[in-house]
């Protein structure tokens, strides 16, 4: 019971982060990114080719792959996006074009990363064993989760206590609004999804130590990050963290007791639960 | 969905009619190209009945077809039933399946929709492998029928004339025209006095009943079905990009995509295997930027540009 | 007002929005063949009770009822279909339907229900009610402002709506419009339709309503004819401040 407790709390530090990338990205700059989960994967991808081909410590690979992902999502939000967020006469419209579009982008990515390794990114790093209260996990899940929680915190901060954090927790408010007090709206949007892609990225390399992955498997943490978005409320920052202990705990005990291969089954429940009970979220006050 | 006309019947019938003269004129290869492509016709059409008129983007297309196929497969393998019994119950668990995850997820807006039907497929197969491997002891699914491609191909153009058939009833009734007033202003069509939610999930609904016929027809074409075959999440992008290449805004649209679609693709996958996912990502891409209306949407434009000149 | 001749009912109805309360305890009644208006200053609660009528929000308090039956519980086509028709207060049309389509679809599913030539028919004649009717095959984005808010009208009326709700169905007219405008209310009113209309055009409200209704900050604070309740000094001091009154 307690080894449920704790490797799923270690779990969802991850989950967290990553749900708090897309809330960025769908929350503020309004793009339903359906090919968050690949961004992961890059992340991920990029963690372990690094240490197979020159032993350089994934957490090293953290801090290389957040000014190249920041980079990266800021050109696509740049050009690929802001076409689309232009064109779009209403936000159901952008919610169509920004989801076949991102759909685009994530076989894209999917691609390339086959190209580049179409095995499983296996690799071992700190995975010696460690007791914490009395249950058995490895180091390298401490470290991730630990690490997760700086950065969630630190974002936190930003948001909380920042000149442009504040404005970019205005524009999830209202985008309208923000640009009648003066906020640089089509700004703010971009450093919000490059940063949401950031965060995703980095998530990606740390889940990458202690979770196997392959090209393929970034639909599964699209998933996974929607759903706790959706549970937490969009835009809700402490929902999200909640709901993604919630699920990491749900699917450490469903992968333990039941079957470890009914985790999405498991995450699915969850996620009808929400839709016919609180669809708003646990936190939301958005009226859907 | 425009109200469909007497004309638009007339000429799908004619094609109908000729192309169930392929088999004929094909096989081995190209016989089996004509069973694809009517399988994602049938698909695609179904897709756009539901999908052109609401905006609203549905995956689920793999997760009926693999209920379709898993049915007649275990039906037959392991219940002795026979082919056509269960192709009748694949098509009643296809529409039920559809009609709950409607009620649960169409009274919420689109991007709900979007997010269930995207994992669905993979979460039911992971479901039914969980049952087939504690419950039911693991085994495989054997479907032998005296059908060849030929009588595939025929089953598949029933289903996808019926389900033109159907779209154009619907374009024409009550329904048909609720559906184009909730697809321009769903406020709108709730103050007028359209139960909105209904009419989406009966919509919806009829997807998922065609979508597992499908399912259940193409099961004899394996002969040995597993789990991972049937409910391969790419068909349901398939659908989509053919769905949309064509254009979603008439029924007949999904035919002009499929078609110039599936060439390519098969062109792509025999020489390039490795970078024909690339090809799904770049199709997207193409629908998003350059034809946001698909190849129907190009047609009427370049009409009404040479409407304009003369 | 004898309630149990009343068509529409209001009783003791308040909307919050988490903490923001935007209509505390409204309680009035609409008889039959009355046009009410209610009036008070921008931010004062008026579009969101006509939403709470229509079903758009559902009141987190009270009761509202039409012709004796609970709708208030119930959604917005629901309620549509048991007689309430509105206009929105910045127009509302499908661009991609026809005029004469944008008509036919309130006939269609409203109150009074119609299909096929009947509907099309009666859509013609409600268009013609609001001088449209040359208009039945022109697209809605080459219409002018005026002409867009004569079709949501006819749309609205071609439900046969038992109570008829108008939100600023004036607002945004030119002078020269603002006239048309008054004058086919007037013939709605002459018709004897029972109608609530929210309104800033004092004039038109004095011309055309039996009685008002007057809201601030969310809560009524006069009810009367127009003379009446234009006169009250409360009713003056929320429209103009309190230096004034």
């Amino acid at each position: 019971m307690l080894d449920i407790l704790v490797s799923g709390l270690l779990l969802s530090g991850t989950y967290a982060l990553v749900a708090m990338g897309l809330n960025l990205q769908y929350g503020v700059a309004r793009i339903m990114n359906l090919a968050n989960g690949e961004v992961l994967v890059l992340g991920a991808l990029a963690s372990f080719w690094l240490y197979t081909t020159s032993q350089i410590s994934p957490i090293l690979t953290v801090i290389l792959v957040i000014p190249i992902s920041f980079i990266g999502n800021y050109l696509i939000y740049r050009f690929l996006l802001t076409p689309l967020v232009r064109r779009s006469k209403t936000q159901g419209a952008l919610e169509v074009d920004s989801i076949l579009a991102t759909f685009g982008m994530s076989f894209i990515f999917i691609g390339i990363m086959v190209s580049i390794e179409g095995g499983f990114f296996f690799y071992k790093y700190l995975s010696e064993p460690i007791q914490i209260l009395g249950s058995t996990t490895s180091l390298n899940r401490l470290v991730a989760f630990l690490i997760a929680v700086l950065i969630g915190a630190g974002l936190y901060l930003w948001l909380n206590l920042s000149r442009p954090g504040i404005a970019v927790r205005a524009v999830s408010v209202s985008t309208e609004a923000s640009g009648l007090v003066g906020i640089n709206v089509p700004r703010i949007s971009a450093l919000a999804f490059a940063l949401g892609g950031t965060i995703t990225a980095v998530g990606g390399a740390l889940i990458s130590t202690f979770i196997t992955l392959d090209a393929s498997i970034g639909v599964v943490f699209t998933l996974k990050a929607l759903i706790i978005v959706i549970m937490g409320g969009v835009g809700e920052i402490r929902g999200a963290i909640v709901a993604a202990v919630i699920l990491g705990i749900v699917e450490t005990a469903v992968a333990t007791l039941i079957d470890p291969g009914l985790t999405l089954a498991s995450a699915y429940f969850i996620f009808i639960l929400i839709l016919l009970f609180r669809p708003q979220g646990l936190f939301g006050r958005r009226a859907v | 969905m425009k109200r469909a006309n007497w004309q638009e019947l007339l000429w799908v019938a004619i094609i109908v009619v000729l192309a169930a003269f392929w088999p004929m004129l094909a096989n081995g290869y190209w016989l089996g190209i004509g069973v694809d492509m009517m399988m994602y016709i049938a698909l695609a059409t179904s897709w756009v009945l539901f999908s052109g008129p609401t905006h609203y983007i549905s995956l689920a297309s793999a997760a009926f077809f693999g209920v379709g196929g898993f049915i007649v497969g275990t039906g037959m393998s392991d219940y002795e039933a026979s082919f056509w019994s269960m192709l009748a119950l694949s098509a009643v668990v296809g529409g039920a399946l559809a009609a709950l995850i409607g009620l649960a997820t169409l009274r919420l807006s689109g991007v709900y929709f979007v997010i269930f039907t995207l994992g669905l497929a993979e979460m039911i197969r992971n479901l039914v492998s969980w049952i087939q491997n504690n419950f039911l002891g693991s085994r495989g699914l054997y479907v032998l029928t005296d059908f060849t491609d030929k009588h595939l191909y025929w089953m598949l153009l029933v289903t996808a004339a019926a389900v033109y058939l159907l779209g154009w009833i619907i374009s024409r009734s009550r329904l048909g025209f609720a559906l184009r007033i909730i697809g321009g202003d769903e406020t709108v069509a709730r103050h007028v006095g359209i139960n909105t939610a209904m009419a989406k999930v009966i919509l919806f609904t009829s997807t998922g009943f065609f979508g597992a016929i499908v399912g259940a027809i193409i099961a004899p074409r394996w002969s040995y079905i597993e789990p991972n075959q049937v409910f391969s999440p790419q068909l349901s992008f398939f659908v989509v990009i053919m769905a949309l290449l064509g254009g979603s805004g008439r029924l007949w649209g999904p035919i002009v995509g499929v078609v110039p679609f599936l060439l390519i693709w098969n062109w792509v996958d025999a020489n390039f295997p490795h970078q024909s996912i690339l090809v799904l990502g770049l199709a997207f891409l193409v629908i998003v930027y350059f034809l946001p209306h698909g190849f129907v949407g190009r047609i009427d434009q370049l009409r009404a540009r040479a409407r304009g000149r003369s | 007002m004898n309630s149990s001749r009343a068509v529409l009912s209001v009783k003791n109805v308040t909307k919050r929005f988490g903490g923001l309360i935007a209509v505390s305890n409204m309680s009035f009644d609409v008889a039959e063949h009355e046009m009410v208006g209610v009036i008070g200053p921008n931010g004062s609660g008026k579009t969101t009770m006509i939403n709470m009528i229509s079903g758009l929000y559902a009141p987190s308090d009270g009761r509202i009822s039409l012709k004796g039956r609970l709708i208030s519980d119930r959604q917005p086509q629901a309620i549509a279909r048991e007689g309430v028709g509105r206009t929105f207060q910045l127009v509302r049309l499908l661009p991609s339907l026809t005029v004469l389509e944008n008509v036919v679809a309130g006939a269609v599913y409203g109150h009074r229900r119609r299909w096929g030539r009947e509907a099309e028919e009666f859509a013609h004649d409600v268009l013609e009610r609001v001088g449209m009717d040359a208009m039945s095959y022109a697209q809605i984005s080459s219409l002018t402002y005026i002409d867009q808010k004569r079709v949501e009208l006819a749309r609205t009326l071609a439900g046969e709506p038992e109570v008829l709700l108008l939100d600023e169905w004036l607002a945004g007219l030119n002078p020269t419009e603002l006239e048309t405008g008054i004058e086919l209310i007037h013939a709605l009113r002459d018709e004897g339709r029972t109608v609530v209309l929210v309104e800033h055009v004092m004039d038109a409200i004095r011309s055309l309503c039996d009685r008002c209704v007057v809201m601030s900050s969310g809560a009524k604070i006069a009810e009367g004819t127009p003379d009446e309740v234009l006169s009250d000094r409360e009713v003056v001091r929320a429209y103009l401040g309190d230096d004034d009154a």
